[in-house]
């Protein structure tokens, strides 16, 4: 066979030109990596996200249960557990519907009409998330602190408390949750366009009921998708809340707070088994979310952001 | 016998012949190619014609060592190039989308290749500038160098693609649907520059294409596949006026299918026989026989020599008539073209036909 | 002829819907910043420097800043790499991993920040290990860093998994072609690509690490000059009634808040502008 003497044609690195006839592996595909190199990248990216986010998670539901059942128990049971936890049940089901309405009106306005300034109105729905929420829980503070808010005098003359009660912990729960919804109705809606809306407008539907009956189930997955967000971040809240609570046991502390207030008082297996709720509840929350996405991944919003 | 340190640089850029040698290729199961052989000689144009999923690309790119051959192998020259990877083949590729580095300028995209070889080969910056230039020039680029790839059209990025596929000296120019994403207009005047472009460089090429005009307008020759097999490889002329199988009769150009009775090698319409054109033998038993509309000669009355037909339509189409002639006796309605003026041929006429260099292929 | 400020349309409810945003935005947003603003304004420049330079403050707000800034830091390889594992490969357990990505979101960072300390305080999990060795994790900056790094990771993966899914293959294949290695071709293809993401991405996790309450609390130890965050500064200003203090970090943070957004907004215009549609 000629081949096996033929000039070196192809590249100077020829040397590696082997007899045609002997079988070896095909190289791998441009576009991929070596065995080796795949499995050193995911070994590696397995094992650090396992040590820097799988344990802590293991942390604490072990922690939670080092005192056993029993202990667990004991911990959740307890009067001022079970205020905290009604409490945190509250200020969600207060502040996630205001923020479901607010985030349809807004989602609303912004995509199915043009207007000047929307793309502000857009950055403006943003901002809370860039906002510490230390900062968040301040600020209700200078604003509605009786002794030394902008509005104190009033709410001292008039006996209204808000600061170091239950209208701060939800204000300032709405504040941290405030995109949730809006920002992921909005892409979508924008995508839909408003020719479904036209539609049923021009067979003679009304304006509510063509949002009802056509606009909303367009939506409904992005919008359980955007609650799901919403309602977890106000349940977990701890920063702002933990600003303008007050922690006053048995009626400004939320689950998130008691976990703090009971590890300072080193009763560290009765705050783990507070937090192992709170950590179910995230588990729950991502289970759902991942779930949505797999089965209705065209009805949420394409390149949409966390 | 030779070493196989020679230096590249005295062969890069060596116009290449090409032997393509029972490739196949299986995605899961499916078979994209069954055993391929082809040749290519040096500094030849060739397209590779199809209809999509006729496994065109798929060959493509295996040349390019884009992909790996299920079996088979490919000589560049004399070389087995199977077990070369990509990056050691050396070919230039142009994308379908042009696959161009956006965050890259002209002159930068062009540069690519050459500034990727090892140091030992890699011209210093002066010499990638001056090549830069010269390939602007040679695609009629000269000083789009600095602009950015979203600042040309359509047309320029495709120049830009071929400047940079040039760039690296390749010994065989592949192409992929090099016009697929223009206008009409841009893809003919390209497709006359490309030609051009080849007849100075000389670079053995191969181009993809599903439309048979800029593949019988361009190529030297013509590869038509289809279902992962060649069906005919020719010139333009070979492949349009003797088509080897009723697929390329199909694909390219029009044609009108009679069915016959192949007796003792002669093909018959009800019991009148056919000449059988040239060279292509079909079998004795049931058959179709295809031809083209310009090849279906109509002469007016029924008497005569040729086949007893009615004219069952007539269209006007430009400065000619389009007719559908059905033949008696066989279930076939046979386009031809006629003169606008002349035959007086009206529907429900009766006219005489005769059929020149058709093809008979067994039915099934 | 007036430029109009909204386009006719037949879809009802315009006003309704954009009324009760403003209004609703008003009063949750803007309203309270303003009140934040208002107050600041009052202080006046000179006097929110002189206390943000006093010197526990100032500390304050460098940890804040240094920590926050090599938590994002680490978090652009790390992110990069587990987008590129979870864009490109397939693996039993891929989809798990991808979903744990957004833990950080979901955990309440209160939760995070007890569970982290449990592991790297000296008797914890890790700490106990780095303690024979002699290291200090917890109750020190590498603590508050390491609590940063988990809130923050998901920013960088989030932002960059989708477009390395959207970079085009083709690309990638011509690299190769003009003989590029396969390191090369993704250093210098598909890298510069993802830069805008891999920025932006950046930006968010570093403007969420400043900010960042719960998760550090518990794991800083918070001893002034060396592990006291910016945010904790506040909350202790407001427990001694020192609101002119507290206003003033407070400003910076928000006035760094706005920095960060429109950082992110002249990276995403510059990114439009640089790899417009090819």
């Amino acid at each position: 066979m000629s081949d096996v003497s033929a000039p070196a044609r192809l590249m100077s690195d020829a040397e590696t030109d082997t007899p045609a006839r002997r079988l070896r592996k095909p190289p791998r595909l441009p576009t991929e990596e070596s065995p080796l190199v795949r499995v050193s990248l995911i070994g590696l990216a397995v094992v650090l996200l396992l040590a820097f986010l799988l344990l802590p998670l293991v942390a604490v539901f072990t922690e939670a249960f080092r005192q056993g059942i029993d202990g667990f128990v004991e911990a959740v049971n307890d009067p001022d557990g079970i205020a905290a936890i009604k409490l945190t049940l509250l200020v969600a089901a207060i502040s996630v519907p205001a923020n479901l309405v607010f985030g349809v009106a807004a989602a609303w306005a912004i995509a199915k009409y043009e207007f000047r300034g929307k793309a502000f109105l857009i950055t403006l729905i943003d901002l809370p998330f860039s906002v510490s929420p230390v900062v968040a829980g301040l600020v209700y503070v200078i604003l509605y602190s009786t002794s030394h808010g902008v509005f104190g005098g009033y709410l001292q003359s008039h006996g209204l408390q808000i600061i170091f009660a239950v209208p701060g912990i939800v204000l300032a729960t709405i504040f941290v949750t405030f995109p949730f919804i809006a920002r992921e109705l909005i892409p979508l809606m924008e995508e839909q366009g408003t020719t479904d809306e036209e539609a049923a407008l021009s067979l003679g539907a009304t304006g509510l009921r063509t949002f009802l009956t056509v606009t909303l189930p367009n939506v409904k997955w992005a919008l359980l998708y955007g609650v799901l967000l919403c309602n977890a971040r106000a349940m977990g809240e701890f920063g702002a809340v933990s600003v303008v609570s007050g922690h006053i046991r048995g009626l400004t502390n939320t689950m998130p707070l008691h976990v703090e207030i009971l590890y300072n008082e080193y009763q560290f297996a009765a705050s783990f088994a507070v937090a192992s709720l709170l950590a179910a509840l995230a588990l729950v929350t991502l289970g759902l979310k991942s779930l949505l996405e797999l089965r209705y991944a065209d009805e949420l919003a394409a390149g949409r952001r966390h | 016998m030779r070493t196989n340190s020679q230096p590249a640089a005295a062969t890069e850029g060596f116009p290449m012949e090409l032997d393509i040698r029972n490739i196949a290729k299986d995605f899961g199961g499916t078979a994209a190619l069954h055993g391929v052989d082809l040749h290519v000689a040096s500094g030849e144009l060739v397209a590779l014609l199809g209809p999509s999923g006729s496994g065109k690309t798929t060959l493509l790119r295996i040349i390019a060592g884009l992909e790996f051959p299920t079996r088979g192998q490919v000589f560049f020259g004399e070389i087995d190039a199977s077990e070369k990877t990509v990056q050691e083949r050396n070919v230039g590729f142009v994308f379908q989308h042009y696959a161009l580095f956006k965050h890259m300028t002209v002159a930068d995209n062009i540069a690519y290749g050459l500034r990727a070889r090892p140091k030992a080969r890699r011209p210093d910056e002066a010499e990638i500038a001056r090549r830069v230039e010269t390939l602007l020039d040679l695609v009629q680029l000269g000083g789009y160098g600095k602009r950015y790839p979203s600042q040309l059209s359509g047309g320029q990025r495709q120049r830009v693609a071929l400047a940079r596929a040039l760039a690296i000296e390749p010994q065989v120019l592949l192409l992929d649907e090099p016009f697929g994403a223009l206008d009409a207009k841009v893809r003919k005047e390209l497709r006359r520059w490309l030609r051009e472009l080849h007849d100075r460089t000389g670079h053995t090429t191969l181009f993809v294409t599903h439309d048979q005009e800029e593949a019988l307008d361009l190529a030297d020759r013509v590869v038509v596949m289809s279902n992962g097999q060649i069906e005919q490889v020719g010139t333009p002329e070979d492949i349009y006026d003797a088509p080897a199988s009723p697929f390329v009769f199909d694909f390219i150009g029009e044609a009108s299918r009679i069915p016959v009775t192949v007796k003792g090698g002669v093909p018959f319409i009800g019991d009148r026989a056919v000449s059988a054109g040239s060279g292509r033998r079909a079998p004795d038993g049931p058959a179709t026989l295809y031809v083209r509309p310009e090849n279906v000669l109509v002469r007016a009355g029924a008497a005569g020599e040729g086949i007893p037909a009615t004219v069952a339509t007539v269209h006007r189409s430009g400065s000619s008539r389009r007719l559908g002639v059905r033949i008696e006796g066989v279930d076939a309605v046979v386009e031809a073209i006629a003169p606008a003026e002349g035959l007086p041929l009206q529907v429900g006429a009766s006219v005489a036909v005769g059929l020149r260099a058709p093809g008979v292929f067994a039915t099934g | 002829m007036a430029i109009r400020f909204v386009q006719p349309s037949v879809i009802p409810g315009f006003r309704l819907a954009l009324g009760f945003t403003l209004a609703y935005l008003a009063l949750i947003v803007l309203l309270p910043l303003g009140a934040l603003v208002f107050r600041a304004s009052e202080l006046g420049l000179s006097e929110i420097v002189s206390l943000a330079l006093d010197e526990r403050t100032f500390k304050a707000l460098e940890i804040s800043f240094v920590t926050a800034f090599l938590a994002a830091l680490f978090n652009v390889p790390f992110g990069l790499l587990v987008a590129w594992v979870l864009v490109r490969y397939d693996f039993p357990g891929r989809r798990l991993l991808d979903a744990m990505i957004d833990l950080p979101f979901a955990l309440p960072t209160a939760v995070a920040g007890i569970a982290l300390t449990a592991l790297y305080a000296p008797n914890g999990w890790i700490g106990s290990y780095a303690a024979m060795l002699g290291l200090k994790i917890a109750f020190t900056p590498v603590g508050i860093w390491i609590a940063l790094v988990f809130v923050s990771l998901p920013f960088i993966v989030r932002t960059v998994q989708p477009v390395l899914a959207e970079v085009d293959r083709e690309v990638e294949e011509a690299a190769a072609t003009l003989g590029a290695s396969r390191l090369k071709a993704v250093w210098s293809v598909i890298l510069p690509v993802l830069t805008p993401a891999i920025l932006t991405g950046f930006a968010l996790a570093f403007a969420r690490s400043v900010g960042e309450y719960g998760s550090v609390i518990f794991i800083a130890g918070n001893i002034p000059y060396v592990s006291e965050i910016a945010p904790l500064l506040i909350v202790i200003k407001l427990e001694e009634y020192d609101y002119a203090g507290a206003t003033a970090i407070a400003t910076i943070m928000l006035a760094i808040s706005f920095v960060m957004l429109l950082v992110i907004n002249l990276i995403q215009g510059w990114a439009r502008r640089r790899f417009g549609r090819v």
